[in-house]
């Protein structure tokens, strides 16, 4: 972190919760109704007079609102830091960046660790079942009642980067621009493969207690655990892990035994021990479920193009990193394809990089170059100067 | 060479330059760093899409702002829309790709006209190299040998006239450009062009005037069903167009 990255006066930082009243459910793609519904978020610098310049951040599966400031749980730095801030592609004394943390998440926004009305209980597996789509049309909801009409921009990856397809289908209306980074119009067999992983680690915990746990007074801490670990090799690559840690030991010597011989295996029990200090078991469960479920084609008799059909006004940018095997590139020009059918401008490049699917959390100067020109050339399109 | 060489080498750039309307939609495929987008978009306010298949041009272009999408001409043109843009322009990029015959009829399926430069292979150089030496020429135009030449599908002034026939392709415009000096306009057909030009850059359309966009009426005066898209062509086995 720079210290240039601190707000100055001019790129304030503001956000909390936001709660609807009562009388202003969610209504979700399940058929049900969420009340009362926060959204925790962040904003990062100040929405100028023509409220041209909002950007929204949309998060990945275990991300948060605190994109770019100190994560007040975590202690440490925004997820996005080398993306938004001074002189950044983002940059808070231009754009007035807005990160919400998504409904069903654990960090300000209703989910299933948020307090029942009706039992007056944590929800638990009472939650009701939210998708890509409910957590867009959440956003929407607070980015009306923040009195923006249209974002200059949304942006996101991974998860994030399915939120601002959504967008682009639900509400292209209200977009100028979107960038959909390392994402995928549909969860394919391999990503609910590994989610399955994830979710039955969790439920094969003894202390998950049928999603009850808080009631109990324990949490599933070890099944959460094994899901984040299993989780975060998709994340990576093969030559990433390699380049790391090899077959580097912790210490001299094997230990003949199941400690964690290999940095590896240290790295990953480290991944997953920190990981359930700071998420949810059933909010993990939820929102691994609302990726299964997303399939924007299938919303739209099946072909995807007719999904963007009309968002013809909107600039497109969609990233891929050429290691990423979780959604490989392969997706994303599947993306690409579909926006050119249906006649949307849209920009495509596939970031050469060995650091797998998170780098776009990651420093990566042709990433951090596409994002600029990409910005730049629509701030101009967009008048922002 | 005392000639003056345009800045960039790329004598095609001012001609494409004016013929290209202002404001137009238009695809640049095989754009390279966007060099020729950026004219374009300065000079005549397109509203430019590039197509390229290199990273670091994808990026070049990216940087400078412009739409690009990182993808193969031989393969992607398929995914845009029927007359999405007003030109399409092809530069020195046809004889690089596997199929120029499918390349050449997609462009004029997505643009209403296509601008589209081709080294000519019948250009005395190359004659007189291929006579005297016997090797595969090796001239300012095609400077490459034979064994790392991207060029795979050279053709010569007449071969390409032969296949705008054949795809039915009208040339509404044609010059010759030679390095460093103004671009000439020529009658593609004349005898002594197919010597004399080195390189050749064509302004196509579809003949006669394409008006399969506009639904056609019935004998009863009712809008009759638009005709169905065709079905994609497996590739490689081209349906006759």
């Amino acid at each position: 972190m720079d210290a240039g990255a601190d707000p100055s006066p001019e790129s304030e930082t503001g956000g909390g919760t936001w709660r609807f009243p009562a009388g202003k459910p969610l209504r979700l793609d399940s058929g049900a109704t969420l009340a009362p519904l926060e959204i925790g978020y962040k904003t990062y610098g100040r929405l100028n007079e023509t409220k041209t310049n909002a950007v929204l951040v949309c998060h990945a599966l275990t991300g948060d609102q605190h994109a770019a400031s100190v994560n007040p749980l975590t202690g440490r730095p925004g997820w996005w830091d080398q993306v938004i801030g001074p002189g950044r592609p983002l940059d808070p004394q231009r754009h007035f960046i807005v990160a919400t943390n998504v409904v069903g998440g654990c960090m300000g926004s209703t989910g299933p660790a948020s307090t029942n009305p009706k039992t007056g209980q944590p929800y638990g597996l009472a939650f009701p079942m939210i998708t890509i789509a409910d957590m867009v049309r959440a956003q929407a909801m607070l980015i009306e009642a923040l009195g923006i009409e249209t974002l200059f921009a949304v942006v996101g990856g991974s998860m994030g980067g399915m939120q601002v397809l959504q967008w682009a289908a639900d509400y292209p209306e209200k977009l100028f621009s979107a960038v959909c980074i390392a994402a995928a119009p549909r969860h394919s067999a391999q990503n609910i493969a590994f989610h399955e992983v994830g979710r039955q680690a969790i439920m094969a915990d003894p202390d998950w207690k049928g999603g009850a746990y808080e009631a109990a007074g324990v949490r599933p801490e070890k099944g959460l655990a094994v899901a984040r670990m299993a989780a975060h090799i998709t994340y990576l690559s093969e030559a990433a892990l390699q380049r790391k840690f090899g077959r580097e030991l912790q210490r001299d010597g094997l230990s003949w035994g199941f400690d964690a011989d290999f940095q590896v295996e240290s790295y990953l029990r480290h991944q997953g021990t920190s990981f359930v200090d700071r998420f949810d078991a059933n909010s993990y469960l939820y929102i691994t479920r609302a990726l299964d479920y997303f399939d924007l084609a299938a919303r739209h008799g099946g072909t995807l193009a007719e999904a963007f059909r009309k968002a013809r006004g909107v600039r497109f940018c969609v990233l891929s990193f050429s290691s990423d095997w979780l959604y490989p590139t392969a997706e994303s020009r599947d993306i690409v394809r579909a926006l050119n059918a249906a006649g949307c401008r849209a920009s495509f490049a596939e970031i050469e990089t060995d650091k797998g699917h998170d780098a776009f959390f990651l420093d990566e100067p042709l990433f951090d170059a596409a994002l600029r020109g990409f910005f730049a050339s629509a701030a101009l399109a967009r008048g922002l100067g | 060479m005392s000639a003056p060489r345009s800045q960039n080498g790329r004598e095609d750039f001012t001609e494409i330059l004016r013929l290209v309307r202002p404001g137009a939609r238009v695809l640049d495929v095989g754009c390279e760093d966007g060099e020729l987008l950026e004219l374009l978009t300065r000079e005549k306010r397109v509203d430019g899409q590039g197509l390229e298949i290199s990273p670091a041009g994808v990026s070049a272009c990216l940087a400078k702002g412009l739409a690009v999408v990182q993808g193969d001409g031989d393969r992607d043109l398929d995914h845009f829309p029927t007359r999405a843009f007003d030109y399409a322009i092809l530069s020195k990029t046809l004889q690089q790709m596997r199929e120029p015959r499918h390349v050449l009829s997609e462009l004029l399926r997505i643009a209403d006209q296509a601008i589209v430069s081709v080294p000519n292979f019948g250009h005395w150089r190359m004659r007189v190299s291929l006579m005297a030496r016997g090797r595969m020429p090796e001239t300012r135009a095609l400077p490459d040998p034979w064994w790392s030449t991207p060029n795979i599908h050279l053709c010569t002034l007449r071969d390409f006239i032969d296949l705008c026939r054949e795809l039915d392709l009208r040339v509404d415009a044609c010059a010759a450009l030679s390095a460093g000096k103004p671009a000439r306009p020529i009658r593609p057909d004349g005898v002594f062009e197919n010597w004399r030009s080195e390189t050749a850059l064509f302004l196509l359309s579809r003949r006669p005037e394409d008006r399969s966009h506009e639904a056609p009426t019935d004998l009863f005066g009712e809008v009759a069903l638009p005709k169905p898209e065709p079905a994609p062509r497996p590739r490689g086995k081209r349906a006759k167009v």
